[in-house]
Formats: C-alpha cells, structure tokens, sequence
C-alpha cells in the first residue's frame, strides 16, 4: 500500500479527526475556536487534531490576523479513490485465501 | 499488475495454484467455496444470473456488491459484473491448465476515469470506502 494512503489513513482513523475533517469539508473553513465550541473537545486536543491532519495534508490553515482558518483539501483524498489501486490489494489477499480454500479442499 | 488504455484500466492478478483445474473452477463457482475465500454471496454459475456479494455493512455502505454473470465455460472462464458504490466493472477469471496444476488469471476492468471520482460524491460518503480499505490492509497482516 502506498505510504500517501497510510497517512492518510492513520489521520482519519480518529473519529474525532475525522468530525474535524468533515465538518471543514461540508462547511467551509472554521478557526480553531469555532471549532471548539461547535464540539465537545477541548481547544488544545482541537489544535492537536489539526496539527495531525495538515501533517496529512488533509488541512490546510490559512493565517489571518490573530487567528488561523482551517479548511478541507478534499484532494488529500484522491489515494484513497485510486480503485485500481484498492482492488489491486483486495485480489492480491483473496487470491491468498482462495489458496488456503484449495488446500482445505484436499482434506 | 495494471494496464492502461484510452478510456478504461483493468486490475490484473495472476496466480499459479498447485492443484488442478477442476479444483479450482469448484472454489470459483461453488457458493459456500465463494464464501471461504471471497464474500457470502448467492451465486449459480448459470449465464444472465444475478447475485450478490455480501460484506459486513460499514457506515455508508451496505457492504453489497451487486452482480450478474456474463460468461461461463467450466474450467475455463468466468465472467460477471461488478458493481458496487457507483463503480460498474467486469471481473474475468480465467484458468489455463499447467504442468504444476493450474494459472489463474483474474482482471477486472472498466475502471473509468469518471468512476474513480464517484467517491467524491457526497452519495455514499467516503467513510465507507476508508473502512473498506481498512479492512483489507488489515488482512494483509
């Protein structure tokens, strides 16, 4: 699997993240403070799960004045639409089943 | 293991398997054999049947890939539909006797373009597909 799909991946694997990165994807960019009030976590675990999702590339921040605006780069997700790529490995590990399942099949 | 063209991409897997033909095509067309290695599914290796394939629903996806089969020549080919969440794509075996038992060809193709982008919709979210991937890889360990 490709290293941009585990990132991104182990980014979105915190439902809290997750929220975080949804809510930016369906309503626009948001400071860390509407954020925070808008949910049930504290400001600094907030920052926190930004600072993991724009490591991931999910996030971007924009600076104005005091405050950083947070939005979606929904094309941060485009590795994990690559079908080709996820069927790939899906038939990679059924064909490793199906060998066990012929195996079985003699006994 | 993937090929390009114009329009369309197919996903190639090929695997040499230490038994016979016979064997084989019985865990690709045998339902309750299907269901050891691929998905629970209601499948009948007769041309024009359509079946499901079944996997734990996840959130955003029931977890059904929706099938018909197009093609089947015992020991040799198997062909049917593949749709699930807005991807509509066609899956082949194809079995090729060897001296140390048999090869098996699988290619699914008809991966467009515009299909890849269909996740993208808000229609089945992308939760679904995440989890799906998730579960694969972590087979894989």
């Amino acid at each position: 699997m490709q290293r941009s799909v585990e990132i991104v991946f182990k980014a979105l694997a915190d439902p809290t993240r997750r929220g975080i990165f949804e809510r930016l994807t369906r309503d626009g960019e948001h400071t860390v403070h509407a954020l925070t009030q808008a949910g049930r976590v504290s400001q600094p675990m907030v920052s926190k799960h930004l600072a993991a999702l724009k490591r991931a590339r999910l996030v971007r921040g924009c600076r104005r004045g005091r405050e950083t605006h947070y939005s979606a780069r929904q094309e941060a997700l485009a590795p994990l639409v690559d079908w080709v790529g996820h069927y790939g490995v899906f038939w990679q590990s059924k064909m490793d089943r199906l060998e066990d399942v012929l195996e079985r099949m003699d006994k | 293991m993937t090929t390009s063209d114009a329009s369309t991409r197919s996903v190639i897997v090929e695997r040499e398997f230490a038994h016979p033909p016979e064997k084989v095509w019985r865990a690709l067309t045998e339902s309750s054999l299907i269901e050891q290695w691929l998905m629970k599914n209601d499948f009948q290796p007769v041309t024009g049947h359509s079946f499901q394939l079944r996997m734990e629903p996840v959130p955003n996806w029931n977890g059904v890939v929706d099938c018909r089969v197009l093609d089947v020549e015992p020991r040799k080919t198997l062909s049917y539909t593949w749709g699930t969440l807005g991807l509509e794509s066609v899956v082949t075996f194809t079995l090729t006797p060897t001296a140390a038992g048999t090869h098996v060809r699988m290619e699914q193709s008809g991966f467009r373009p515009d299909q890849e982008a269909a996740y993208k919709g808000a229609t089945y979210g992308w939760r679904g597909f995440i989890d799906g991937l998730e579960r694969v890889v972590a087979e894989l360990k």
